[in-house]
This record gives structure tokens, sequence and C-alpha cells, in this order.
């Protein structure tokens, strides 16, 4: 596999399959991960990064689990696939920063990636599409597992697995869901419930994981705590959280149906119709567009579109897939006129 | 529209502060808005929150901390006050006693209830399950008010730690 076919690939959590992917766009668990006795990342020396980034290639070559997997350094990367790869929630803004001695390992359906030498050794991550925790954390297991019949990670009973921000130290797990809530912004009901959320040690963050805002009507939902609980009692957690979250997005969507149906389908429609005939559009604007057309598509007020033909259009009408899409750099003014052009091509038929 | 800082040139990043509901507005050139938001990020991040947690955890001799470094990495217990970072693991064992306090404020908790690697559950298991049986023990010591048993107790379970954490 080499990393421009993904251009043609759906992303196995952009699918908009899975429980409650009506709401759910997506579920994430990351473990980090480091090798006992060796400094964490940001204190290596080169020849202790590369001591690494070897020790981690070996492993992965000795797990057949992962034998279809692509293992990457960064720096053969320009800074047009790392962005690329970001939007595609491969890796992270961090791990892009600096490339020197990363490494970043991809399997082809992209369920798994495995960032090497971010803040901790390994970053291992599995993302399946809907509300889906419990099937991700069975795959992340059990690469951790493999994985660690190869590696010496760093442990100790009483703490568990250590890491280099002690935030993390314990489980080294995250569990995120990405969360689609326009019913709940638009009755403006959402601080309220984000103010609850986090009051439970939960945390909400944007689109892009840590350091970005909520954007839009998307929400990525992640507990903070990694000691005290083992990982399925975390994951319990946020699906009970998570679970309360959906009942009440469900809720407030048909109290909208039933007592504001005209407003309603008034958003959806001025939404659809800008999308269908804009000639020029940013990318702020596309996602608040195509978040209410998505809501008319999960509502069946629009027929005859595919769910994930709408989540496929939030990722390739993004920079760095416009600009792979047309395999040149495009400059802002050139990226806001390709994207009105496929998002107009891909909702031509649509009515 | 001059640059608010340095006067000199075209300001093109607009910036608005609030602080204590006093809004501020700011008209930067490029230059001096990347040195700001370097500032700003430099004011307050995870690090600061961390530090300041990890000030709590004293209880302990000034002096103390200042050597304190660790043998592996060489990373000290002031700069990781100030990066908010851990050197390596062998600096978990290295700043323990000021760590279980911050790992408490943290967490709420300084016990791993999660798996283990592979390699460690096989030899450790049996090591694991005596700790969990005194921590039981102890537990029940406490509810029932006995507390001379309950001390007895937890200095078996430090016992136990030590040695587990020596291996």
């Amino acid at each position: 596999m080499k990393l421009d076919d993904l251009i043609h690939h759906t992303s196995e959590w952009l699918k908009g399959t899975g429980p409650y992917s009506d709401i759910v766009i997506s579920s994430r668990i990351r473990l980090a991960r480091n090798l006992a006795n060796i400094p964490f990342p940001h204190r290596l020396n080169r020849k202790q990064a590369q001591e690494v980034l070897e020790l981690v290639k070996l492993a992965i070559q000795k797990v057949d689990y992962l034998k279809n997997c692509l293992f990457i350094e960064l720096h053969q990367l320009d800074s047009l696939d790392k962005q690329f790869l970001i939007e595609r929630h491969l890796m992270s803004y961090e791990h892009a920063r600096s490339d020197n001695y990363k490494g970043l390992v991809l399997d082809t359906t992209e369920v798994i990636s495995i960032m090497v030498n971010e803040e901790d050794h390994l970053r291992l991550q599995v993302m399946q599409s809907g509300f889906n925790l419990f099937e991700a954390w069975n795959i992340i297991n059990r690469i951790d597992d493999l994985l660690s019949e190869h590696l010496d990670f760093a442990f100790y009973p009483e703490w568990g697995y250590l890491t280099s921000c002690p935030t993390n130290t314990g489980t080294g797990l995250r569990g995120s869901v990405m969360l689609h809530l326009p019913a709940l912004v638009m009755s403006r009901q959402i601080n309220r419930i984000l103010a609850a959320i986090a009051k439970l040690s939960f945390t909400t963050r944007g689109l892009y994981g840590e350091g970005t805002e909520a954007s839009g009507n998307f929400f990525q939902v992640s507990n903070q705590v990694s000691l005290g609980h083992n990982e399925e009692e975390v994951i319990s957690n946020i699906n009970a959280l998570i679970k309360q979250v959906i009942e009440q997005e469900e809720q407030t969507r048909q109290n909208l149906l039933t007592n504001q149906r005209a407003m309603l389908e008034d958003k959806i429609w001025r939404s659809f119709g800008i999308l269908k005939n804009a000639f020029i559009i940013s990318s702020q604007e596309t996602i608040d567009l195509l978040s209410m057309v998505r809501l008319g598509v999960d509502l069946k007020i629009i027929k005859g579109i595919d769910r994930s033909v709408i989540n496929e259009l939030f990722l390739i009408t993004q920079p760095a897939h416009l600009q792979k899409i047309e395999n040149k750099r495009l400059s802002t003014q050139e990226r806001d006129l390709k994207r009105a052009e496929i998002i107009r091509n891909r909702l031509q038929d649509v009515k | 529209m001059l640059c608010d800082l340095c006067n000199k040139n075209q300001a093109t990043v607009h910036l608005t502060e609030i602080i204590d509901n006093q809004v501020t507005e700011l008209h930067l050139c490029e230059e001096c808005a990347r040195k700001k938001s370097i500032e700003m990020e430099q004011q307050f991040g995870l690090a600061d929150l961390l530090a300041g947690l990890a000030e709590f955890g004293k209880g302990l001799e000034e002096k103390e901390t200042v050597k304190l470094k660790c043998p592996n990495c060489q990373l000290s217990y002031e700069d990781f006050k100030k990066i908010g970072r851990l050197g390596c693991s062998e600096c978990y064992n290295t700043f323990k006693r000021y760590l279980v306090s911050l790992l408490k404020r943290i967490h709420g908790s300084t016990r791993h209830l999660g798996k283990a690697p592979v390699k460690l559950t096989a030899r450790k298991f049996s090591k694991k399950s005596e700790l969990e049986e005194l921590r039981h023990k102890l537990q029940k010591a406490i509810e029932a008010e006995e507390f001379e048993e309950a001390a007895r107790i937890r200095d078996q379970i430090r016992e136990l730690e030590k040695k587990q954490n020596k291996e």
C-alpha cells in the first residue's frame, strides 16, 4: 500500500455504519506505551530516537496481525502528506510538528495507526465507525498484547504503564467518541451538557483532538482519568455517559420535528441549497452546512443520499485532501473554488 | 494600519483579549503575532497546571527536591516541575514520593487496576493477588476500627510493594 492510495479509499470510520451512527460519527481508543529505561521522546538523543524507531519497526514485523501495515518514517513525507494524515485522524498535529526520528504505522483499512516517538514512544490508536468503543478496545488490546511480547514496556505493578505525562499513567488509555449534536446546539442546551460532562471528569474537544476547539456541531468526548479503574470500567463509564448524551440529542431532534418542523426543514434545505449551488465556499462554512444536511439525511427529510457520501464530503473538502485530489498546491482562493465544485458535482442528482 | 507592538509593519493579525471582562483589541504584524503566540503558549499550558499540582505535593525539604535527579536520564525534579513531563520510566522510581500525591490529585487514585504486559502477567500474578488480599484485609480492619491491626497490615503492604518495585 502506498500513502496516495488512501485518497481513493473510504476510511473505515467514515462508513456511517455501526450502532447509533446517526449521532456518533466514530469511536476511538488510544493506548500510550513506552519502552523501559529508554528516555521518553522529548529527552531522546538522535541515536536513542533511531533505536526506538528500529525496535518498534522490528517488533511490528514480528507480529503477524500487523503484517499488512505500512511503516512510514515522517521525514519521508512532505507537509501536504502530513496535513492529509491529520485530516484523516491518522496522526496528531503534535506528531507532525517536527519529523526527526518519528514513525507512523498504518493498516490498509485505516482502523489501526501507531505513532512512534510522539509524546510517548508508542501511541496506538484504533478507530471504529459509530458507537463502538468495545470493538475498538478488543482490537487494540490484542495489538498491545502482541507487541508486548516483543517490546519491553515500561510498567510498574502499582502504577501501571508509565507515560511521559503523568495524566496518562496507569492504563494509558483514552477512549474518545465523536458526536454530532446539532439539535442540542440549536436548542441551546449544549453548554449545560458540556458543563455536566466536565464535572464528571470527562473532556470535550473539537474535531481534531487535543488543543482544537469544538467547531460547529461536532464534539469529541473522552475520559481524563487513567488510574484507579481497569480498561473495561473506563470504557463502560464513557459508554454510560455517551448513551445519555445520545438520548438527549434524540429527544431534542424529535421535539424539533414535532414543534418546529418548518424552522428545521428551512435550515436544512437552505444549507442544502447553498452547498448545491455555491461557487466559492470556505472549509468552515462547508462543515457547518454539511452538518445541517447530515441532520436532514438522518431525519429522512433529505432522501436519496447516503450518510457515507456526506461523511466523505466532510473529509475530501478539507485543504490537504483537495490538494491531493488535484495533485498540486492550491491557494486558499483556489481551494474555495475547487471545494464548491466537488460538492456541487456530488450533490447534483439529489433532489 | 500599523502593528500595535512594533509600529513598523502592516498589521494583518487581529487579536481580541478578554481579561476580567476587559476587552482589548490588538492589531499585530505577522512577526509580532508569532512572538505573541509563543509567549501566550508559554504563559499557561498543561505544564504549568501540573507544576502547580506538583508544588502541592510538598511536605518535604526544599533542598531535597532541588538535589533530586534521575540517575537514568538526568532529569531533575525542578525540570519536571517546569515541563510537566517525566524523562523516562526510571523517573517514576526516583520521584516516587512526590509523584504519589500528584497522581492522586490528577486521577483520584494511585492504584493501577488495568492490564499488564503479557510477559509480566505470568510472573507477577501470584504476588499481585497477595497484595490484593492484604488490601482487602486492611479495608476490613479499618471498617472494624481495628487501627492497630490496620497499621500492621499497612506496613506489610508497603514491604511487599517495595519488594515488587525493586524487581
